[in-house]
């Protein structure tokens, strides 16, 4: 069995594993085995310098904690993608610091491929040892592999793994420090030939039968079937989404405020006998007499309510339902889909997936435009996203403020929006120089997605929101109070009146919400609660307040993205078509 | 039998990849998910309006944008059935 560890393999290997690097194709599994080695406290960073995410944890291999990084998934190490440019320069940092050992993750259903990674990675100076996954759905579809060869052949230890269900882990984790530095040497040119060498020694194809998923995936990309079904997931997901957060508000957030955390801030309310300053920050004002945890705007109050009790459960939902569609294979059929109605506006079909993210929250959204090629279509997909996709602290604050009107409130505003997205995206397509590439993407095949790796990606999205957006809820909370107290607000009204007045037909305390809605979008929705707008009011604010600026940790994060320039030229189209569009709306309604 | 382009190959027929017509840039992106002269490949189907043409090569699924299709050359196999 480990014939490969000689004597001469000794001194290839290193003494002190310090830190494991994942590398693999994309959709082989590479995050199920990261999920398995890692178990909780998993953090998903930034790279350096570049926003493309990747995540780390550890594992315990030999009595010492080891760092598991779970690299961006690439098909070679010629990069072609900002994404597998990191790839890249992650392994080649860690073969510098010479204490990291690579598990290079292959799937077993498409040897041929995924050796070809393999074997440009056998040529670098780091160890490696390869998790054979997929093992049972190779053998399902009627693949064999002769693993043992294929381990003698390549010189380095293969352990078959099936992620899902957690088997081989185990011997992975155990053989950890058997891996070793590639032996197998040939010329750059003969690579696809060499790989066919190994492959008619290792594998033998039997017939196989065409699967349910398989039939599945064929309807679901075939355009006559795929586009109705596509349109029956999205409303399904919208139904889901809402009957998910909608049930955690009223069984368990409503009633967690209303029972537990009214008492205590009442009490509290009382000790400060109900007015003053430090009441006006932490309670707010009374309505009527009494704590409202909508419009008593203070930091216990409003401050808590809004993001926890108001926003937090439907971005439960979003991310619990995002992540099944990502984790089972969906969203890149969508993608082909979508194609042909993406180049409309300058882009291809997987800009869904910066679009679908940007739903959920801005941020993330902004990332994900990383996986686009050209600089062009970054600034595109940014753009619209950040102009037209409302994240999901404000898409729940706008149902709950225009849901009592039912569709004759919430079209006008998501029909406005579509068309803002379509007419900005068609003119910056039209007017900014370049082409934009194609779509080019696999499209892997449909898989039950492994509930603990799905919930690990949920817990590390919603715990995202929990640290970066109730901070910045409570500092709006709090700059509003003293905005007001120190007349700013009034001052800047009357400053602003013209616009916001005359053009957009809003009262002057609304000023207030869009001042406050460059930190957080929510909260500035939620402070149009009180005013008592008018239907007409409560859309044009809603459109505006989506459209005119990205909340701050957006624009943070776009600024890197785009550089100075092209964040300028991006903020000038907002606050231009925000205005435009609001004024319009002002007419016609 | 002549060498056409994938996208005017038929859904459902299988053929042998002749060449990449095009330059060191798409060839290399090609060929790192498998798509390189000498392969089998499947055409599956074609989105309607020159969109995205899907194909299966081994075990994997692929879908590339219709002027990216243009440049993959084929050679359909004469018979239906696969060899």
């Amino acid at each position: 069995m480990n014939k490969s560890q000689g004597l001469t393999a000794e001194k290839d290997r290193i003494k002190k594993i310090k830190k494991i690097l994942l590398i693999g194709n994309p959709n082989v599994g590479k995050s199920v085995i990261f999920s398995r080695l890692t178990g909780v406290g998993v953090i998903a960073s930034n790279y350096p310098g570049t926003t493309v995410e990747f995540c780390k944890g550890c594992v315990h291999y030999a009595g010492e904690k080891v760092e598991v990084i779970d690299v961006p998934g690439t098909y070679s190490l010629e990069p072609t993608s900002p994404a597998e440019e990191v790839a890249v320069d992650i392994l080649e940092n860690a073969i510098k610091q010479k204490d990291s050992i690579v598990i290079n993750v292959i799937d077993a259903t498409n040897l041929e491929r995924n050796l070809n990674l393999t074997l440009q990675l056998l040529k670098r100076d780091i160890p490696v040892i390869i998790a054979l996954n997929l093992w049972d759905e190779a053998h399902h579809i009627g693949i064999s592999i002769n693993f043992k060869k294929l381990q003698e052949l390549l010189g380095v230890v293969v352990v078959p793994t099936i992620a899902i269900t957690g088997e081989g882990i185990k011997e992975l984790i155990s053989r950890l420090g058997e891996a070793k530095k590639g032996e197998y040497r040939y010329v750059d040119q003969e690579r696809w030939h060499e790989i066919g060498k190994v492959i008619t020694q290792v594998q033998v194809i039997r017939h196989k039968h065409h699967t349910l998923f398989e039939k599945l995936s064929d309807l679901t990309i075939h355009p006559w079937t795929g586009i109705p079904i596509a349109l029956a997931i999205l409303i399904l997901i919208f139904v889901i989404i809402r009957t998910i957060g909608e049930s955690l508000i009223s069984y368990i957030f409503e009633p967690l405020f209303d029972y537990l955390w009214y008492p205590v801030v009442t009490q509290i309310s009382q000790l400060l006998n109900g007015q003053g300053i430090i009441h006006d920050i932490l309670i707010g004002e009374l309505i009527n007499g009494e704590i409202d945890f909508g419009q008593s705007f203070g930091l216990l109050t409003t401050g808590l309510y809004v993001p926890i009790a108001a926003v937090l459960p439907y971005v439960i939902a979003f991310y619990f339902v995002l992540s099944f569609l990502e984790d089972s294979g969906y969203l890149p059929r969508l993608a082909i889909l979508i194609d042909k109605a993406m180049h409309l506006v300058g882009l291809h079909g997987m800009a869904i997936v910066p679009m679908m993210l940007g739903l959920g929250c801005n941020v993330p959204g902004a990332l994900g435009t990383r996986v686009l090629e050209s600089k062009r279509e970054r600034f595109i997909a940014a753009t619209l996203m950040a102009i037209a996709i409302p994240c999901m602290a404000q898409l729940a604050m706008v149902f709950g403020l225009l849901g009592k009107y039912g569709v004759r409130g919430l079209a006008p505003v998501f029909f406005t929006l579509f068309l803002v997205w379509l007419i900005a995206g068609i003119l910056m397509n039209l007017t900014i120089k370049g082409e934009s590439p194609e779509i080019f993407v696999e499209i892997p095949p449909y898989r039950l997605p492994y509930f603990g790796a799905l919930l690990k990606k949920v817990w590390m999205r919603i715990r995202w929101f929990l640290h970066d957006a109730i901070p910045f809820v409570l500092l709006g909370v709090f700059i509003v109070n003293l905005l007001y107290s120190l007349g700013i607000i009034e001052f800047l009204g009357q400053i602003t009146a013209p616009v916001v007045i005359k053009l957009l037909g809003l009262p002057l305390k609304a000023v207030a919400a869009l001042i406050i809605g460059f930190l957080r979008k929510d909260l500035a929705v939620g402070m149009l609660v009180p005013l008592g707008l008018s239907l007409k009011q409560l859309i044009i604010a809603s459109v505006v307040l989506t459209m005119y600026f990205p909340c701050v940790a957006t624009f943070a994060v776009l600024l890197k993205e785009l550089g100075f320039l092209d964040m300028l030229k991006s903020a000038l189209i907002m606050i231009f078509s925000a205005l435009i569009v609001g004024s319009i709306l002002n007419l016609i309604l | 039998m002549k060498s056409i382009e994938l996208t005017r190959m038929r859904s459902g027929e299988h053929g042998r990849i002749i060449k990449i017509a095009g330059g060191f840039g798409i060839i290399k992106k090609l060929e790192a998910l498998g798509i390189r002269p000498g392969v089998e490949i499947e055409k599956i189907s074609a989105q309607i309006m020159k969109g995205p043409v899907i194909v299966k090569l081994g075990n994997t699924q692929l879908a590339l944008g219709f002027g990216m299709a243009r440049r993959v050359i084929v050679q359909p196999f004469v018979e239906k059935a696969k060899p």
